[in-house]
């Protein structure tokens, strides 16, 4: 999915002829883990004009994902004859119970999974297993899931079910900026969630909160791009819906991935960690399908959300307070040992960070 | 005719694993618990299995211990490892490969030239005998391409369900010869060399496990290097520091170096040569290729004035063909290791945490 790349440096000399245009300072926010590893990974932050902030938003599955939710997981991982499957970066995200890492080590039968399809092979190789996918992730994972729930359907599998968690995003760019606590100028929309739902998805919400929004690409140089309009917008006093990405993302997603996320899916409210109830922001398993939902089958209560005690992630998922304002960061949370969520997924908001931190720590020792 | 109860299940084993009376010479049937008893089972598996394939003089002179001559010897390298790598083969090696090849490495990149190595086997018991003869042939290779044999063993065998196939220890011993090699004689403007592209053998090795069913061309860098680095050592005086970027990858030894050495480590990210489909399995499997194992790379640190001469003796070597120069030793004294991105930015390179897990999306 690479478009040919343009040069990087005329791309950051017009983000700087806007960016002193405007002339105050001015955020911008991502909502996609892949942006965050993105812009750390090609060192973004260091090459914004001054004036130019880009904040990171609840856009990490990992750092979302309730404690509720983690705690029904090593909840499930714990019975005897359940093997719970999930992806790689769920294993260290601290529960009330430690993680499913350390249920692992403790004998519970957690195994990784590279797409929700693993699960079924897993399901149909060991018949003695009940083989459950904890599911996780934005509209970029859940067609995925969905995907497993129709095919386990059709084959009748009585040993696989799925824990889902899955959620919407714009519900929470919605919230967001209902609650009016963030200060942002503009969205870079996220690539892969907008492959699936489409860019004239934020149509709406450009209009309205009169925010400017451009859905981008993951390289390097697309997110320059993308924040290149962004700026170009406030500069020129517009609050336009830009598709900056338009190789991938098409105008109306895949309506495949969207079909099959309604046949499979219904939007419920639901917990996010760090920012609470948001309505409609959950896509839980439909009723038809309740056989393959881990919740109906093993009769699952969700605990009592409780968040660690000192951790503000919430308020980092919503850009209204750095990492470095938390108590916890870099002392008691730190990512071998993280207490928040934002320090454990490599696209958390803390951990990426932690990195940028420490180099402040040794210069100021020097 | 066997009247020993144990032997005689262990040939009904055989003969139904065969469907036929197998002869225990050549390398049929399964490893089984009485083949590691230490009995006459062990001494038939090590006659027929073990020695026909790593025997030398020393090592079939079946000693308790073996006895090496090293009156030259000043200074004595001596390393331990444990190789458990899942699956036990994957494309570009096997773990007896590695586990010869990872401790001869640990001995070259500390300036040693290695002279045996001690090799404990733990197998699980039904092991096909047939894997044990290939892992057995890799350990052959390895030590005749590098030159060192395998001098004293052990062979145990598990029950089922407490191992999972093979798992490969190897000690070695190692002369030193020349100036020994440490971080502190680490200097700003000193050069960093890798002998070839990264991320290799870590994705060979995942992709084997996690997505068996994709066909890559990743296969693993595994190689022994103490031929070339001993070339180096002795044809390039200026070499102050070398280490085998194994398991946390080139972002865990450059880290080390800037943390150990004290100074500041710059990276330049476009010369770090990263092949192509080893790059496209890392963004698939959501891993980055400067954080995962390699076999047959070493990282060095040059004064600068032996740069070229370096690089140019590396690159007439077979693995060193790609040797670059990726970054420098610079002031100030902050021990962080930094990258500077295709795009002029800069990240810290960290030790990666430990397990490598896939990412989300």
């Amino acid at each position: 999915m690479e478009g040919r790349r343009p040069d990087t440096q005329r791309l950051l000399d017009r983000l700087f002829v806007a960016a002193k245009a405007i002339g105050r300072d001015i955020a911008f926010m991502e909502v996609c883990g892949t942006h965050t590893m993105s812009a750390f990974r090609c060192g973004l932050h260091g090459l914004l004009p001054p004036n130019v902030r880009l904040l990171s938003g609840p856009g990490c599955p990992v750092c979302v994902t309730a404690q509720a939710d983690i705690d029904l997981m090593i909840e499930l991982a714990d019975r005897p004859r359940v093997t719970l499957c999930t992806y790689g970066d769920m294993l260290r995200v601290p529960g009330a119970r430690g993680s499913l890492e350390l249920a692992r080590s403790r004998g519970a039968d957690v195994r990784v999974v590279y797409s929700a399809l693993d699960a079924l092979r897993l399901a149909e190789a060991e018949p003695d297993r009940e083989v459950v996918f904890a599911a996780v992730g934005f509209e970029t994972t859940a067609p995925a899931t969905a995907a497993l729930v129709v095919e386990a359907h059709r084959r009748g599998l009585p040993n696989l079910t799925v824990l889902a968690s899955h959620k919407r995003i714009l519900p929470a760019m919605n919230a967001l900026m209902q609650a009016g606590e963030v200060e942002v100028d503009g969205f870079l929309c996220p690539g892969h969630v907008s492959i699936v739902i489409g860019a004239e998805a934020y149509r709406t919400f450009t209009a309205r909160y009169h925010m400017p929004c451009v859905v981008a690409g993951f390289e390097d140089w697309q997110m320059i791009l993308a924040l290149t309009h962004l700026a170009e917008q406030v500069c020129d006093g517009r609050t336009e819906l830009e598709n900056a990405y338009p190789e991938a993302v098409r105008p109306q997603g895949n309506p495949t991935a969207v079909q099959l996320l309604a046949e499979v899916f219904e939007s419920a409210d639901a917990r996010w960690r760090g920012l609470g109830e948001i309505a409609g922001s959950a896509l839980v398993v439909r009723r038809i399908y309740a056989t393959f939902d881990a919740r109906a089958r093993f009769g699952l209560v969700a605990p009592v959300d409780r968040e660690p005690a000192g951790c503000r992630c919430g308020a980092v998922i919503s850009g209204s307070c750095s990492p470095e304002e938390c108590r916890l960061f870099g002392t008691a949370c730190t990512p071998v040992r993280p207490i928040g969520p934002c320090m454990v997924s490599s696209e958390g908001t803390c951990q990426a960070w932690f990195k940028y931190r420490r180099r402040v720590v040794t210069e100021d020792v020097r | 005719m066997k009247t020993n109860g144990t032997i005689a299940t262990a040939d009904r084993l055989m003969a139904e694993d065969e469907g036929q009376h197998a002869a225990a010479g050549r390398a049929r049937g399964r490893v089984m618990l009485a083949h590691g008893g230490g009995g006459q089972l062990t001494d038939e598996l090590l006659q027929t299995i073990v020695l026909p394939r790593i025997g030398n003089a020393e090592l079939c002179r079946m000693l308790d211990s073996a006895i090496l001559d090293v009156r030259e010897a000043g200074r004595v390298a001596l390393t331990i490892d444990g190789y458990v790598v899942q699956p036990w083969q994957f494309p570009g090696g096997d773990i007896g490969r590695i586990a010869m090849c990872g401790t001869i490495n640990d001995l070259a990149v500390c300036g040693a030239e290695p002279v045996g190595i001690a090799l404990g086997l733990i197998v699980t018991e039904g092991f096909p005998m047939g894997d044990l003869a290939a892992v057995l042939d890799s350990i052959h290779a390895i030590a005749s391409e590098a030159g060192v044999n395998v001098l004293t063993g052990d062979t145990k065998v598990v029950g089922c369900g407490q191992g999972d196939g093979v798992y490969v220890t190897t000690a070695g011993v190692g002369i030193c010869r020349g100036p020994a090699l440490t971080v502190e004689n680490v200097q700003p403007d000193d050069v960093l060399i890798v002998t070839g592209a990264v991320g290799d053998h870590g994705l060979a090795v995942m992709l084997a496990r996690e997505m068996p069913e994709v066909q890559s061309v990743v296969r693993s860098d595994v190689a022994p290097l103490n031929h070339m680095l001993r070339k180096l050592m002795v044809d390039v005086p200026g070499v102050v520091w070398m280490r085998d970027p194994t398991r946390s990858g080139l972002a865990g030894v450059t880290a080390d170096l800037a943390a150990q050495s004290g100074w500041h480590v710059a990276l330049d990210e476009e010369r770090i040569p990263v092949n192509v489909a080893t790059r496209h399995a890392a963004e698939m499997l959501g891993l980055d290729p400067l954080e995962v194992a390699n076999e047959g790379k070493a990282v060095i640190v040059v004064r600068p004035e032996a740069e070229e001469r370096a690089l140019a003796l590396l690159r007439d070597e077979p693995y060193g063909r790609a040797a670059v120069t990726i970054g420098r030793v610079t002031a100030p004294r902050d021990g962080v290791c930094e990258l500077h991105t295709a795009i002029g930015g800069r990240r810290i390179l960290q030790k990666p945490y430990g397990e490598q897990l896939p990412r989300i999306c």
